[in-house]
Formats: C-alpha cells, structure tokens, sequence
C-alpha cells in the first residue's frame, strides 16, 4: 500500500430506482494500483454501482469519495467506460472521432481538439490495435472492435482510475488478454481499474481483489477469500451444482494465482 | 421578385430546421421535435395578446419559453410519472396545443391575424404581404426574411461554436457527464433552440408542417453520409432542394406550397432510398461475382 489514500470509498450507499432500492448499504475502500473486479449475478446492481460513483445516478443515502476527494475535484482523472449496448453505434462518427471525445472536458468544449489531443488519441487508438481501422464509420466495426474503440477513448482521458462496465463482452479471447495486459501495465504505472465481470472461470486470474454483489455487499476482498462457495451461493442463489464446479474450477486455478505473487 | 424572396425565406427555414434536426435525429428525438412544435402555440396567443403584433421581441421569447416548457413537462412525466416515452409527449403536447387553440377561440375572437388555420398550415403565400420597405420606397423583402435570417445566425453560430457539446450529447449523455459536461444546460439549449426555430417558421410553414423540415431533409442524410459534418450539409441542401422543387411545383399544380415541399421532400427521401438500395445490391452482386 503506498499511502492511506484510496482510490474509491464507498460509505453507507444506498440507491434506489422509483423507491425500490438495487443497492442497499454497500460500503468499500478500494486501494491504489489494483485491478479490482465488480461481479455479481444479473439485475444485482454493479452497473447502478458505478453510475452512482460516476456520480450519474443520485444515491438516496451515502456518498462515494475519490481519492479522498468529492468527484468533481478529481474528475480529470477519473475515466469511464460505459456499457457496449448504452450507445447507438449507427451514430455517424469514426473511430477517431470517438476516440477523441476522450480528451473532451467540461472546460474545452469551446476550442476545437488540438494537436496534443490528436498525437495522444492515436496512441490510444494504436494501443488497443485499431490503428488500421481508424477512419472507420462506428457501425462498421464487429463488437469487440466497438469494445476496443471505448477502451481507447478511455486511454486517451489519461486517468488515474479507470471504471469499465463490462469490458470484456463480446470480445474474442486474444483481444482479451492483449486488453488485460494493457490493463496490467497500466496498474504498474499504479493507476487503478475497476472493471464489471461476468465470467467467474477468470476473477480468480484477473483480479488482485473483489466486490461481490447482490443489492447488498456480499464479500469483498483477495479472490481467494470471496469465492466461496458460501459467498457464491449466497449471491447467486440455489444452483448449487453449477457454483461447486466453479469452486473446483477456482481451486484449480489457484496455483497460477499464487505464481502472480498474489500474497495470500 | 416575390417568388424569390418566399423562396429565400422558406430555404433559410429549411436550413435552421435541417442542422437542428439532425441532432434530433440522432438522440432519437424527433417526436419532440413535434411536440415543440406545437407547444408553442399557447406561448404565441399570450405573447400575441399582450403585445399586440406579430413580429415582436416578447412573442418570440414568450412562444420559445413555452415549447422549453414543453420538453421540461414531457422529462417530468417520462422520469418522475414513469409514463412511457411517447405516451409522455403524446399527452404534453397535445394538452398544451388544445389549451393554444382555445386561448385562439376566446382571446383572439374577430383577429384576423392570428386564427387556426394559418398557425396550423402557416401562410407562406402572404409572406411578401409583410414588407420592409425602406427610404420610403426600396424594398428590402418581408419581414419574415429578416426575422428567419437572424434565428439563422443563432442556430448557426450555436452549432459551430457548441458543435463538440452537441456532438457528444447525442453520441453517448452518460460520457459527457462523466467528464464533467453539464448535460442538462446542454439539452434545454438546444430544445430552446428548436423552440426558436418553430416560432419563427410557424408563419410561414405552419406547426405541423414544420416537422416535416425538421425531420425528413435529415434522415435523407444519413442515408448518404456516415460523417456528421457532411450529414449537416447535406440536410440542409436536401432542405433547401425540397423547397425549390416544391415551390415550383406548388405553382405548377397551384396546389398549398408549404404542402408541396414537404411531399418533395418525402419523395426525396424515397428516391434516395432507392437509389442506395439499388448501388448496395449492385455492389454485393458484383463483389459475389468477382469472387466467382
Ligand atoms: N433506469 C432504471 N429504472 C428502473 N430500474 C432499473 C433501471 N436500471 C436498472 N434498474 C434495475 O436495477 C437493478 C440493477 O440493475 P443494474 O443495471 O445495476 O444491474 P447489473 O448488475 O449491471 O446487471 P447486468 O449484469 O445485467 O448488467 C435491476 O433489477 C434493474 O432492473
Ligand atoms: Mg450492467
């Protein structure tokens, strides 16, 4: 740990749509330099957890802290990648042009994007392997390629905390790891990802810790101590035979974890 | 010279609402283009009323605060009501456009200025009865010419000077939050500036005819083009073709002009349509057969 700072505090959040809460009294400090994982069951609320932190839902009790600080402080370190499906991708725009919405500002709206924005928007755009692609028109890109494309207008914010609903959805299993080892060098450079998951076969290889979800906190902590079959079951109901098997899974692949220098 | 200046007046109303209307489109906001359009009708009465003229200041102000209220009653019912969508800007504006027409009814009983029939339709054809003259006896166009070309310059200008706040409002409003982009001032500026627009062209195209010009020039667009900057040229220049065309052939068939541009439009839309069916068909073809 570098310093007593954390990059998220979620204190007492509650949040509701018409009166019904999806969230209810979650509570977690998330640590500098991490890649920590969201999962949770469908409906359980991870996404409402990061609209709220992303200050795009209003909580009806609690509060969220940035780096120590309110969002609006820290704002121009903070990026978000929105789900896939939230945007229609016919919207008359290339890859660039996306690509470059990542270095727009509240405060820059009004100068059109510079030379500095056009330099880093295409280190992002190269990072992530669209680079022949990026004159593209939006729609005529496969799923994943979208996927990547708001990878890149995430790298060209140049955070310090980066939060991905579900970046993983509908790509193929190279571009996953190639975006997981961007992700892995980005945390060595000591910025923090917070990334939404659906596929608990890999939590246990791609996180260094977990929030596990269902309306309520379930468990947090290091992989090995949230996949439980307790704490599995306890989020995603009765279908007990599929849970043990994910289990076995898990402790099966425990080994490579513990290879990553994990401390456990 | 007359056909000129109805012919000018009527393209600068097809330019304001095609740049506008493709940002509508886009948000998947076209309906309340509609609505707009006829909430400002109860705005126009009362404004009207007090102020005692067409062409004044407190008219457009007070038709253009009603269409915004309009979008602010339709958010309210969809978010805090929980009314469906379109149920949503069905009920608003059909109850402001009815509360118009009875304020028509009693307020402006025996005026022959202002009745259902122009505000619904409008009256291009009487534009050139509305003249500037100056020095006493050269005349400059109507006033609806000069009243278009200034909502022009705001529309213009506001979309040149705010074209990547637009831009990113319509791609992706949770993006633009997050990076600290006040959103909500955003909207109601643009739904104000449809507001305007609505306002000034009710004269000469009517409320319901303006849709029409807000919507059909850019969806021809997007059929030709997957670049924004180009989708805005090319609505306003299919905006402005459907009102030469139609204008000649309103007078061709002596049939209502503002009806005629809007059917030339469609039929633009139509033609255009068939035109990248047809080119994509025949470019799959050949590519299957080249493949062969
Ligand atoms: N705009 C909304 N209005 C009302 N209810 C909503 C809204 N958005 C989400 N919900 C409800 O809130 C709950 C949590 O939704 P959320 O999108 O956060 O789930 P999630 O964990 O991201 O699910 P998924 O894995 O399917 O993405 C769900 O029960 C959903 O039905
Ligand atoms: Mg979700």
């Amino acid at each position: 740990m570098k310093q007593d700072i954390h990059a998220i505090e979620v204190h007492n959040l509650t949040v509701s749509y018409d009166g019904r809460p999806v969230l209810w009294d979650i509570d977690f400090n998330l640590e500098c330099g991490k890649i920590i994982g969201v999962i949770g069951p469908n409906g359980s609320g991870k996404t409402t957890s990061l609209k709220a932190i992303m200050g795009l839902l209003k909580p009806s009790s609690g509060f969220v802290k940035i780096f120590g600080k309110s969002l609006d402080e820290v704002r121009d370190r903070v990026a978000y990648v929105p789900q896939r499906e939230s945007v229609d991708w016919d919207f008359p725009a290339s890859v660039l042009d996306v690509v470059l919405m990542g270095r727009y500002r509240g405060t820059n709206l009004f100068r059109r994007s510079n030379k500095t924005d056009l330099e880093i928007a295409l280190q992002s755009i190269a990072k992530v392997g669209l680079t022949e692609f990026k004159d593209r028109q939006i729609s005529q890109l496969s799923g994943g390629q979208q996927q990547r494309v708001f990878i890149a207008r995430a790298l060209a914010q140049q955070a310090d905390l980066y939060l991905m609903d579900e970046p993983f959805v509908g790509v193929d299993a190279a571009t996953e790891s190639a975006i997981l080892s961007l992700l892995q060098e980005m945390k060595n450079q000591g910025k923090t990802v917070l990334i939404i998951h659906h596929d608990l076969q890999t939590v246990s290889d791609y996180f260094d810790y977990l929030v596990l979800l269902n309306t309520r906190l379930i468990a947090k902590g290091e992989p090995h101590e949230v996949l439980t079959k307790e704490n599995l079951s306890n989020a995603y109901g009765g279908q007990l035979t599929l849970l043990s098997k994910i289990v076995d899974l898990i402790r099966q692949n425990e080994f490579p974890v513990r290879e990553k220098g994990v401390d456990l | 010279m007359n056909d000129f200046f109805t012919i000018l007046t009527a393209s600068i109303v097809a330019i304001n609402c095609a740049l506008l209307g493709v940002f509508l489109l886009l948000r998947k906001m076209a309906m309340v283009g509609d609505a707009i359009s006829h909430a400002v009708l109860p705005g126009i009465v009362i404004a009207y009323y007090f102020s005692g003229e067409k062409g004044s200041v407190l008219l457009l102000v007070g038709a253009t605060l009603s269409g915004v209220l309009a979008t602010f009653v339709i958010d309210l019912f969809s978010r805090k009501a929980r009314v469906q969508g379109d149920a949503a800007i069905g009920m608003t504006y059909t109850l402001l456009f009815a509360v118009g027409m009875i304020l028509i009814a009693t307020l402006m009983q025996g005026n022959a200025d202002i009745d259902q029939e122009c505000v619904l339709y409008g009256d291009i054809a009487l534009v050139n009865m509305d003249k500037i003259i100056i020095d006493d006896n050269l005349y400059i166009g109507p006033r609806a010419l000069y009243t278009e070309l200034v909502a022009g310059l705001v529309v213009f200008g506001s979309i040149i000077v705010g074209f990547k706040g637009f831009k990113l409002l319509s791609f992706n409003e949770d993006f633009a939050k997050s990076v600290g982009i006040k959103t909500s001032r955003w909207h109601y500026y643009l739904m104000g500036l449809v507001a305007l627009t609505t306002v000034v062209a009710f004269e000469v195209v009517g409320a319901v005819l303006v849709v029409g010009f807000l919507i059909i020039p850019p969806a021809t667009a997007q059929l030709v083009t997957h670049k924004l900057k180009a989708m805005l040229v090319w609505a306003c220049v299919f905006g402005v073709l459907a009102v030469i065309a139609g204008y000649m052939a309103a007078v061709y068939f002596n049939v209502s002009i503002t009806g005629a541009m809007v059917t030339v439009s469609g039929s633009v839309f139509a033609l255009v349509f068939g035109i990248m069916r047809l080119r994509r068909s025949k470019s799959a073809k050949s590519v299957i057969a080249a493949e062969i």
